[in-house]
């Protein structure tokens, strides 16, 4: 006899679940299975499984889920959102339940369900999750699985950035690069997914009482579970797992089914409406990349021409030379003859050891080699450059942009443009007269690199290869836009939804990544900027598809050497024969085959950076130290004396706390150490003081601080200078100041020569966000007042209404005065320290960096540290407001209307009539009047025939990119 | 840096002034209004992905969406050849203050400048900016923009009411399209008759009041957020569209609540700031009498009777200080939050703020303060959507679907 039964059907970003629930709410099946993207395909096997167990009874069914959406609306069946489902499930499954966590393929949710229920999603630019880590265990070779076992066994945790994958990418291939323990590493990726989820989900509201952990990786992953409930705190009657994680969402959808007075149908009836659901076709295409087989065979041919002649390694007798690059996540060698011939290439991912993959390949070539070839120099590129030159002792680093360079010039002399696409990076760089010029690199939200492309062809169940010759003849490419890999991701989402086949969002990938690096990595606004002769390079050029649609878009034929992934390689080899001494110090077979070692992690006590460090011992007394952030760390005692404005800056800032405080202080005002205050410090302190309070200044900035406040912060996208902000006024709080002063301010000081002088929207209303969000913020111990601090009179009035219950009325002119000349001799000191920094350079002859960003780039958990990579480099670093007042704006092309960003302008200009002087701009992520800045900076500079470079930060704490930039500057400023 | 051509006198003659597509319905009524002063204008309407690529290839990427869709319109509709470009101009808002947006000008001369080098970028301000433009907005001409902004938040509101309820598709577009070109031709003949705001208002509400509704219970959803990508289509991807087709009934603030926004600003800042000026002085007298003219329409509202009466602006601006200063003046600063709270106030408890990806004064006045009128109004249900080029439309309307599911329990 046949049963009414209700389905639910959950399709999400990469499994389909199915369950089915009787009259009083029982699971009599349930099923979950991963769709490899083949949405409809997954639903319709599974709706045939159940079929055969219920081939006459009825259902109501309902649809969930992220890619069910599409579905539903085109089959004509219900559909409920995700996170209702799931709402709908725990209330009738655990109604005591306080709060639920739901981790899924790409979304993350939390549901608060006491205290006014509330729903929430991640936003768009929040991929941390199961996909995530997906991601990170390719990465590391490994399946997700194993990544949990590995977790278990941590010895300690390296803060990840939890924003986003690519983030989070950035800060664990240096450690993978460096040698840090893969358990340590595994443990972190969990800990960065729990941090994402605390502070980009709850924003303000705790996660308390009993939690209900769902979703796939929450039931499959132990390390991760066990993360969570470490972060919060709770207890094992607080954590709940129930054992239906995996479909609890389908559970809540068959529910929701079961409520609704929609249509029944048989198993059969239904899978026909699924079969027949028609896609909807306002998909935007392209053109094909080939339109016949014979412009694909010319294109090929077209190609060929540009090889290298090979030699047999077994057969060759004579010199040698050994380049390898060790990338970011593959591994490069070439070894070429005298006359430049190869010997030996090899090229295949790291798996995240990149000394382990490189030693034995050394060894491959030791072995393989005729015992009459004579290797007379090495050299080595690359993230692991470093790791690889100690462990190895080869004979020469070189940065990377220098020996692609070398490279692209051997198989095009007057090449005028080269990029490169790696796995993880973008690296262009523009050459004229025979050196590089510019360099562009892509930051960390645009890394729609090769990677990339690898990662999805996996998860569409294809090897790269494969996919990417899928795209050559696709009809339509889908047009999936240029943005970073999580809207990316979002967009083959719909892209699938919407009907599109794999060869065409295989060629949509393959434009997108060229689109990508034109438009957002070089900024080009036509080809002609790029030059004639550009020789492309990098593994990911090796996919035709990509080099066709890089083709396509210029409208021009570009230079592919067949050597395209090893370039690196081969131009480390180039600049080892240049350097050859004739002897090459590179590890014998004897020590190579008895070659070991084993790493550990220490913190380093040098200073209070206290930097994580890795130690790799390789046995001998040899050791490789990274991580440290200086000199000290990596066991050189020797002290760097290269003048520093940064660390003058900073120290002049905070030791106003230390300075005289009055006897009988009539209260404690706390002043946070964050945004304007690091350039205004000496009028707050300097009036509070006169006024007669006792000053406190918040902790000093560090992770720790951030994590402090991370749970106020409401906008996930806002710089990390304004996040740190909430960690300082708990800090000032915890510290019992009586109150904390923080001004709002429209405008900033007006030091002319601008259109206005606006603080920027962040910096200017800050404190009413932190008020707004804060919970132990009120307007008593919180004075936020506006006021401008151009017009005394207003600062006076302003003050005497917010301080009037202390009754001071009579002491704040006074006060005020002598706080304007307090600001007024910092401004005089910095600018005359400047001016000693700048003399003692060139007495010693040394080049010098104007480090251009905003006061609070002093910061050391803002700058990570950038400035003292600077002076290690053996450059002068000097601040941007040190200079600006040594020049009068150029004329712009845009509005010049904020005070900080004004003195990049006048402090380019400069720059431009100093011959030892360079400028770095520094721009932190998500400063949205950079975008504005960045260019006007860059012509002021490049009209001069100055470099023009830019350094991306964010909470990342790592430097591997900022560190091949400034000594691919150091180069360009050698030639 | 290239000089960019000016707009001269003789181009008045010649030229076609292409205007982007921000509000379709206010936009046409000040087309007429400057056909009458001797402009030709023509709003653009392309909207295809060519836009969205235009402005990725032409601005900075991480400028924001705005900026980019407006610039992208603009170089789209030139490379479709159908404008020459010797006798085209394009025109701009432009609002200045502390916020990026008032370098959006400056950013389309850059595109400009590259491409089409004779093509003038005219700018529509009301702060004395571009003095040695040919292109002017006489005292005659801003009143009558005001008038145009009034007429075209009545037809907006009346027509976003019912449509969303009207029991014969196409009956409220009937009446908006009357009413567009009636009160057009009022314009472009410069005929007085828009002065006669009384008997037109009336007249306008009647016939929409004479649409035959359905009477069904909606979810009313309210649409605040940063000024272009809550009006424009092109920009939210047809969000009002989405919401009529998923049974809810779109509440889109007026405009004229961003221009006394924008009036307020400048006495506001002299109050806070003790810098009183000229300028100060004349926009308070601005702002009492684009006030008094709200108040009018507000009134007439009432009388009539069918159709909720627009927010009150001196209401509104009592509202922001529960929750922020007025001295939040950058992007739509303090306006967002009180036309937040004013929605929840009135009813409608559900409010999506738009706004563009990394939009800087959103992180303050949007996300920044939902938390605060969440405690304000418990049941006040509020979702930020961000819009950006990679954004997904599946991505923004599950979040929405998931505001809507949370609006139905």
């Amino acid at each position: 006899m046949a049963n009414r039964y209700s389905l639910g059907i959950d399709v999400g970003s990469t499994t389909v679940k199915t369950v089915i629930t009787d009259a009083e709410h029982n699971i009599i099946y349930s099923k979950y299975q991963r769709h490899l993207s083949k949405v409809k395909e997954t639903v319709t096997d599974q709706l045939k499984l159940i079929q055969a167990d219920y081939p006459e009874d009825e259902f109501t069914v309902c649809i969930t889920g992220s890619a069910g959406l599409g579905l539903a609306n085109s089959a004509g069946i219900p559909f409920v959102q995700e996170v209702h489902a799931a709402f709908l499930a725990v209330k009738d499954k655990q109604p005591d339940a306080d709060a639920v966590i739901e981790l899924g393929g790409e979304d993350a949710k939390i549901i608060f369900l006491t205290g006014g229920v509330e729903q929430r999603m991640n936003g768009s630019c929040a991929g941390g999750t199961g996909a995530f880590i997906d991601q990170m265990a390719t990465l590391l070779g490994i399946t997700a699985d194993e990544l949990d076992e590995l977790s278990l066994r941590a010895q300690k945790i390296y803060p990840i950035a939890s924003r986003c994958g690519v983030f989070a990418k950035s800060d664990i291939q240096p450690l993978l690069n460096q040698g840090a323990r893969r358990e340590d590493i595994s443990a972190s990726i969990f800990q960065a997914v729990v941090d994402q989820t605390v502070s980009g989900l709850a924003q303000g509201r705790s996660i308390e009482g009993k939690v209900l952990f769902l979703g796939g990786p929450l039931f499959f992953l132990t390390g991760l579970r066990k993360a969570f409930v470490r972060t919060l705190g709770l207890d094992e009657a607080h954590a709940i797992f129930p054992k239906e994680a995996p479909v609890f969402v389908a559970f809540g959808c068959s529910l929701y089914a079961a409520e609704s007075e929609a249509e029944h149908y048989t198993i059969a009836d239904l899978a026909k409406k699924i079969a027949s659901a028609r896609a909807n076709d306002d998909i935007i295409t392209g053109e094909p990349l080939f339109s016949s087989q014979a412009e694909y065979d010319e294109f090929i041919d077209r190609h060929k021409k540009f090889d290298l002649g090979y030699e047999d390694i077994r057969t060759y007798r004579g010199d040698a030379y050994l380049g390898i690059d060790a990338g970011s996540t593959t591994t490069k060698l070439v070894l070429i003859s005298d006359e430049g011939k190869i010997l030996y290439q090899h090229y295949s991912s790291n798996q995240g050891q990149p000394l382990d993959k490189i030693a034995e390949q050394v060894k491959r070539i030791y072995s393989e080699m005729n015992p009459h070839i004579h290797i007379k120099g090495s050299a080595v590129t690359g993230y692991g450059e470093d790791l690889i030159r100690a462990g190895l002792s080869i004979d020469h680093g070189i940065v990377e942009t220098v020996a692609h360079f070398k490279a692209a010039a051997y198989f095009c002399p007057d090449v005028d443009f080269i990029i490169d696409i790696g796995g993880q990076d973008i690296k262009c760089f523009r050459i004229k007269n025979h050196s590089i010029d510019s360099i562009m690199l892509n930051e960390a939200c645009s890394s729609g690199c090769g990677s990339f492309i690898q990662t999805f062809a996996m998860a569409l169940g294809y090897d790269i290869a494969e996919f990417s010759q899928l795209g050559l003849f696709a009809k339509h490419p889908v047009d999936l836009g240029s943005r970073c890999t999580v809207f990316m991701n979002s967009s083959v989402k719909q892209a699938q939804k919407d009907g599109a086949t794999v060869e065409d969002i295989s060629a949509g990938l393959s434009s997108s990544i060229i689109k990508n690096a034109i438009y957002k990595v070089i900024r080009a606004n036509s080809p002609d900027e790029l030059g004639k002769n550009i020789v492309v390079q990098g593994g990911t050029f090796l996919n035709d598809a990509v080099l066709r649609s890089f083709e396509k878009e210029l409208g021009r034929n570009v230079i592919r050497p067949a050597i395209s992934g090893l370039m690196g390689a081969f131009g480390c080899a180039l600049y080892a024969k240049e350097k050859s001494t004739g002897e090459s110090g590179i590890i014998n077979k004897t020590d190579l085959d008895n070659f070991s070692y084993t790493s550990k992690s220490a913190q380093c006590g040098g200073c209070t950076a206290n930097c994580q460090l890795n130690i790799i011992n390789f046995g001998k007394g040899r050791n490789f130290i990274s991580g440290n952030r200086c000199e000290k760390g990596s066991g050189k005692a020797k002290k760097n004396n290269v003048p520093n404005l940064y660390e003058y800056k900073y120290s002049s800032i905070i030791s106003l706390e230390k300075s005289a405080q009055p006897p009988h202080p009539r209260g404690t005002v706390g002043l946070p150490l964050a945004l304007s205050f690091y350039e205004q410090m000496p009028f707050w302190h300097t009036l509070f003081t006169e006024l007669g309070f006792k000053v406190v200044f918040s902790d000093e900035s560090s992770r720790q601080i951030y994590y402090l406040g991370q749970h106020t912060i409401p906008s996930d996208t806002v710089c990390y200078p304004a996040k740190l902000t909430h960690g300082h006024v708990e800090s000032l709080l915890d510290k019992g100041a009586d109150f904390i002063f923080y001004p709002c301010m429209s405008y900033n000081l007006d030091e002319g020569d601008s259109d206005n002088h606006f603080n920027c929207p962040v910096v200017a209303y800050y404190p009413e966000l932190l008020i707004a969000n804060n919970p132990r913020l009120n307007n008593d111990n919180f004075i936020h007042p506006y006021m401008d601090l151009n017009i005394r009179k207003n600062v006076v009035r302003v003050l005497r209404e917010s301080l009037s219950r202390f009754n001071i009325k009579g002491m704040i002119p006074a006060a005020v005065d002598k706080a304007y000349a307090a600001l007024d001799s910092f401004h005089r000191d910095i600018a005359a320290k400047a001016e000693e920094i700048i003399r003692q350079a060139r007495e010693e002859g040394r080049n010098i960096i104007v480090l251009a960003g905003r006061p609070y780039h002093i910061d050391k958990e803002i700058n990570h540290g950038i400035h003292k990579l600077i002076t290690s480099l053996g450059m002068a670093v000097v601040t941007e407001d040190s200079v600006a007042h040594l020049a009068h704006t150029p004329h712009l092309g845009v509005l010049n209307q904020w005070t900080y960003h004004s003195r990049l302008y006048r402090a380019a200009q400069y720059v431009t009539t100093q011959p030892d002087m360079q400028l770095i701009q520094l721009v932190s992520f998500g400063c949205g009047i950079d975008a504005v800045t960045a260019d006007e900076v860059r012509a002021i500079l490049e009209n001069k025939g100055k470099l023009y470079t830019q350094l991306k930060i964010d909470e990342i704490n790592n430097l591997g990119a900022a560190r091949i930039r400034l000594r691919s500057l150091v180069a360009a400023m050698e030639k | 840096m290239p000089e960019y051509a000016k707009f001269t006198e003789d181009m008045i003659k010649t030229h076609t002034i292409l205007v982007p597509d921000m509000l379709p319905v206010h936009f046409k009524l000040f087309i007429s209004i400057f056909g009458a002063a001797g402009y030709k204008m023509e709003l653009l309407r392309n909207d295809s992905r060519s836009v969205v690529d235009e402005g990725l290839k032409n601005v900075h990427n991480d400028a924001c969406y705005p900026a980019l869709l407006v610039i992208g319109q603009f170089m789209d509709a030139l490379a479709s050849g159908k404008y020459d470009p010797d006798k085209t101009a394009l025109l701009i808002t432009q609002t200045g203050g502390g916020c990026r947006a008032s370098n959006y000008i400056h950013l389309l001369r850059k595109a400009v400048v590259r491409n089409y080098p004779q093509i003038p970028v005219v700018s529509l301000n009301f702060s004395g900016l571009e003095k040695d433009s040919a292109f002017r907005v006489t005292p005659a001409m801003f009143l009558k923009l005001l008038y145009a902004v009034l007429y075209g938040d009545l037809l907006m509101t009346c027509y976003n009411h019912c449509r969303a309820y009207e029991v014969n598709k196409g009956d409220s577009e009937g009446v908006l399209d009357k009413w567009q070109k009636v009160l057009g031709d009022i314009f472009r003949t410069g005929s007085n008759d828009y002065l006669k705001t009384k008997k037109n208002y009336r007249a306008i509400l009647d016939d929409f009041a004479a649409v035959k509704l359905s009477g069904e219970k909606k979810i009313r959803v309210g649409i605040v957020g940063e000024i272009y990508v809550k009006y424009s289509p092109l920009a939210n991807n047809h969000l009002e569209d989405f919401l009529i087709s998923e049974g809810c009934e779109p509440v889109v603030p007026s405009l004229l609540e961003f221009v006394m926004y924008c009036a307020a600003g400048t006495f506001n800042d002299a109050k806070i700031y003790d810098h009183v000026t000229k300028s100060s002085i004349f926009n308070k007298i601005g702002y009492d009498l684009i006030y008094s003219k709200q108040k009018e329409l507000i009134k007439v509202m009432k009388e009539q009777g069918s159709f909720e009466p627009l927010h009150d602006f001196e209401h509104l601006r009592s509202l922001a200080d529960k929750y922020i200063s007025q001295g939040v003046v950058m992007g739509e600063g303090w306006l967002i939050p009180a036309e937040m709270a004013a929605l929840a106030k009135s009813g409608v408890k559900n409010i999506i703020c738009t706004q563009p990806f990394g939009c800087l004064p959103n992180h303050i006045v949007a996300k920044g303060m939902s938390r605060a009128i969440k405690q304000d109004n418990p049941d006040a249900n509020i979702v930020a959507i961000d819009y950006d080029p990679g954004a997904t439309r599946v991505n923004q309307e599950n979040r929405i679907k998931l505001m809507l599911a949370n609006a139905r329990m």
